[in-house]
């Protein structure tokens, strides 16, 4: 349909992020597949073409001689007024189809900000909004990321949901549906969503009923037939070597929010930090060997003509070799022009080390270290083990060799949290500038705060926490600014950023929302709702006129999601889906949080019994290999 | 506290290659800004010997000239590498072209031989706008109103606000072309234009903005445009290739050795 598409480009904005045309797209024949996927990152082009998920399955599932995916992004308000006005469907970027001709329209939510988004797409791509609706016409529609740990805010909107890794999951589904079609598509769509809850890893939220108790918590989550599992586990790729995804990079002419080819180089973090809905879910830690690290940055960087590559990970300085990794990169692509950069966000020297080598060609990027919380109390709550003086020691010995400038991140909002544990950071940035110019004599260094807003998240020791209200957290804030300012001399070198409290209470609420929590989605999406990840459109009044409608006689209310702290007996939403984690660990955990007692890394000390390895049969996968990059023969 | 340097080091620029290239189809929607990262990275793809400024930050030496806005296609766009080892031009168009998107195509590259600039050698284009929905007798009315006037004042959103300029003064030449339907199938009128480089610039859709202020021509329907070249306007009207001084340097110097 370009052709269509093609009178409406000249008419918005950035119209480049709608033609495709990437390096290392793939567009198939259309009948040289028997299964197709359209993929989508539901958020603007800028945002979604980078993400590694979507680039991972895309890659392999075209890698399949027989299957074929496309690519859809969620498009801006002036196109969607066009696209409606015009009666232009919701396309892919790759062949320029529409969404609704695709067999799977697989969807990758990092965050559930994007809910709304969903469902923009499936009206732009006149599919019916509830699932029940759909007919054999339409896509069957899942769900993966990490927001589908809990997908039953959107369980009205999808046809399923994938826990976990991505990379097996999409192939299984794609033989399933392949041998599917090939029978002619027997029983229609119930048989083969049940084919897929069969397995056992894939949620089919309409196979479940939900019954809750006269004061609105959840008494059962139960199937509605007797073929489906009681729970849905998550999948875990294991053995990261075998998977060395992306080996072709999608390379944007529009510009995007990174701009580098990112390698991973582990999955899964048993650091333990309680509020990390991240570390919890992709347990255990399964590590990339430092050969093929270094295989996919030379393959990566040929391929794409990046000029900056990023070595990601939950916490990259905690992999076994990342010390050889960052000097065996140095030593290859120095004096080329290609900058290497960690996301540093370990409190410790060792970091700054790795951050040396890796700017050894002149291009130095940003050092990011993340304490979380302010005071050493609330960093034992969270299991964030960084003292006080650790954090000013990595600081300075940053500002000592070189380094002007140093974010600092914390959250606020905590769990137990009071005004003293977030005053604590004003302190603590106080005390980072003033060591800062002693140990540099100069007084140019400079740090940033950053301050998210804490929001708990399911199958985390805090999915039990109470949130605090919005007015509670912008207080909170308002304080610390005085108090960064109140030594004007120190409070100049210190810029500090954050957000109000109101859009974590919304991720709040979707986060871990029950089925209810879907007419809210509903009802803010037809009140214009779009694109709530971005400040610009979020709207806080729009959410809270959507809840009092969508909640009216139903006996609960936004704050009774967020707010409230929920007790040990009670059904979660999400305690169908299986982490691997323990539930009875999680509230030992939880407890421990509140009694301030910390908890180890598994990686080196004994388990501590969170159970993901033994329920899902994966166990933990280091080095060191002892193995060595070597020199490239051929350096550009 | 150690006091950073920069690294230094860069190779010098042993040659200059000036390179010629096309925005087609779809990706005419590229933007300047975005066809400067592409080629960038097509540089490092196709290992193309940049060279490299100096300093904490080293950036490649590309210049560009004139750039066609978002959305126009052309045929004739030009830039200029800077480079650390002598290339064949001819190999280099190829291995760029192979590296870039289909849509962003080298056609040619010639070593500079001559110390001029390239942006001082464009002085006009010549465009191809085609008008969706417009019949030639009304393009050819308004066209012949256009050419009455001494003056043709527009308004165009600039980054400083509104702005108004005259476009007549820039127009070398206005001609409505008879002929088969437009490229994209659908009836449309077609204009050849060529539009001297002044400054602010006069762009095709300011030209078609004072079409419409001058005859009322209704051109709802967005037109699409094409550069079909651009160089050094002759008194004669002609545009002159920008790399055929080059060219011509290079057969001399070939003569001589």
């Amino acid at each position: 349909m370009f052709p269509q598409l093609e009178q409406l480009l000249p008419l918005v904005s950035k119209p480049i992020q709608y033609v495709g045309g990437e390096l290392g797209a793939t567009v198939k024949p259309w009948d040289s597949a028997s299964v197709r996927w359209v993929l989508m990152y539901p958020d603007a082009y800028e945002v979604g073409l980078p993400n590694q998920g979507v680039q991972i399955l895309y890659e392999v599932l075209n890698e399949r001689p027989d299957t074929l995916a496309e690519r859809t992004y969620s498009v801006w308000p002036d196109l969607e007024k066009l696209m409606r006005a015009n009666a232009v469907p919701q396309f892919t970027v790759d062949s320029h189809r529409a969404v609704g001709d695709f067999d799977l329209f697989g969807l990758s939510f990092a965050t559930e900000l994007g809910y709304t988004n969903l469902l923009t797409a499936l009206d732009l791509a006149g599919i019916p909004l509830d699932a029940a609706d759909r007919t054999m016409d339409h896509p069957i529609v899942i769900a993966g990321g990490h927001a589908a740990f809990n997908p039953e805010p959107i369980a009205d909107f999808v046809d399923a949901a994938v826990l976990g890794d991505g990379e097996e999951a999409v192939l299984e589904i794609t033989e399933i549906v392949r041998a599917w079609k090939a029978q002619g598509c027997p029983g229609g769509r119930d048989e083969i969503l049940l084919r897929l809850a069969r397995t056992e890893s894939i949620y089919v939220p309409r196979f479940y009923d939900v019954d809750y108790l006269p004061d609105g918590r959840i008494q059962r989550v139960v199937p509605n037939r007797p073929d489906v599992p009681f729970r849905v586990h998550k999948r875990t790729t294991m053995d990261l070597d075998a998977w060395p995804y992306p080996k072709r990079p999608l390379v944007p002419l529009a510009e995007t929010v990174h701009e580098r080819f990112a390698v991973e180089i582990f999955r899964g973090c048993t650091r333990g930090c309680r509020f990390c809905q991240a570390g919890m879910i992709t347990r255990p830690v399964r590590e990339r060997s430092i050969t093929t690290v270094g295989d996919m940055v030379k393959q990566g960087l040929e391929f794409s003509g990046f000029q900056e590559v990023g070595l990601l990970s939950l916490s990259s300085a905690d992999h076994s070799e990342i010390g050889d990794i960052c000097k065996g990169l140095a030593d290859q692509y120095e004096g080329s022009n290609v900058s290497l950069s960690l996301p540093s966000t370990r409190v410790d020297a060792f970091n700054i080390d790795l951050a040396q080598e890796l700017s050894r060609n002149g291009r130095r990027t940003g050092l990011t270290f993340a304490p979380e919380g302010g005071s050493e109390r609330i960093r034992r709550v969270i299991n964030k083990m960084v003292s006080e003086e650790d954090l000013i020691r990595t600081v300075v010995t940053a500002y000592s060799n070189g380094w002007r400038q140093v974010k600092l991140y914390f959250m606020c909002g905590l769990p137990t949290e009071t005004d003293e544990d977030v005053l604590q950071i004003a302190r603590l940035a106080h005390e980072v500038i003033k060591s800062g110019r002693a140990a540099t004599g100069s007084k140019d260094v400079r740090c940033t705060v950053s301050i998210g807003g804490f929001v708990p998240k399911p199958h985390t020791p805090f999915q039990w926490a109470a949130m605090d209200h919005p007015e509670v957290i912008d207080r909170r804030l308002k304080l610390l600014r005085q108090a960064v300012n109140a030594d004007k001399s120190v409070g100049r070198s210190i810029g500090l950023r954050y957000h109000d409290g109101e859009p974590s209470l919304i991720e709040g609420l979707l986060a871990r929302g029950d089925r209810r929590v879907g007419a809210v989605i509903r009802k803010v999406w037809e009140l214009g709702g779009r694109f709530d990840g971005w400040s610009e459109h979020f709207s806080y009044r729009r959410w809270l006129d959507a809840c009092d409608a969508a909640f009216d006689g139903v006996g609960v209310d936004i704050f009774w999601y967020t707010t409230r702290e929920r007790e040990e007996a009670e059904v979660l939403p999400w305690d169908h889906l299986d982490s691997g984690l323990d539930k009875e660990w999680l509230w030992k955990d939880w407890q421990d949080a509140l009694t301030e007692y910390e908890q180890d890394d598994c990686r080196w000390t004994p388990c501590f019994d969170c159970g993901v390895c033994p329920s899902m049969d994966t166990h933990i996968q280091i080095g060191p290999t002892g193995r060595k990059l070597l020199p490239l023969t051929v350096v550009s | 506290m150690t006091k950073r340097q920069p690294p230094g080091g860069q190779a010098p620029v042993v040659q200059r290659v000036r390179v010629r290239y096309a925005k087609r189809g779809p990706l005419r929607f590229t933007s300047h800004r975005d066809f400067a990262r592409a080629i960038e990275r097509a540089i490092h793809r196709a290992r193309v010997p940049i060279a490299y400024s100096q300093g904490f930050t080293p950036h490649p030496k590309i210049s560009f000239a004139s750039a066609a806005p978002t959305g126009v296609a052309s045929e004739a766009e030009y830039l200029e590498l800077g480079l650390r080892e002598r290339v064949q031009p001819d190999e280099l168009a190829k291995a760029l072209d192979d590296a870039l998107s289909p849509g962003l195509d080298i056609l040619e590259a010639v070593e500079a031989r001559t110390s001029d600039s390239l942006a001082d050698r464009i002085t006009a284009s010549r465009w191809r706008v085609e008008l969706p929905g417009v019949a030639h007798a009304a393009l050819s009315g308004a066209v012949a109103e256009f050419l009455t006037r001494q003056e043709v004042p527009v308004e165009r959103l600039v980054k400083q606000g509104r702005r108004t300029f005259d476009v007549r003064s820039a127009v070398h030449s206005i001609t409505p072309v008879e002929g088969p339907d437009g490229s994209i199938g659908v009836p449309c009128a077609i204009l050849d234009l060529v539009v001297r480089q002044v400054t602010p610039s006069v762009r095709p859709d300011d030209v078609l903005s004072g079409l419409r202020a001058v005859a009322d021509l209704d051109t709802a329907a967005p037109a699409r445009v094409t550069r079909l070249s651009q160089g050094t306007l002759t008194p004669r009207g002609e545009i002159v290739d920008p790399l055929s001084r080059d060219r011509d340097a290079a057969a001399v110097g070939n003569r001589l050795t």
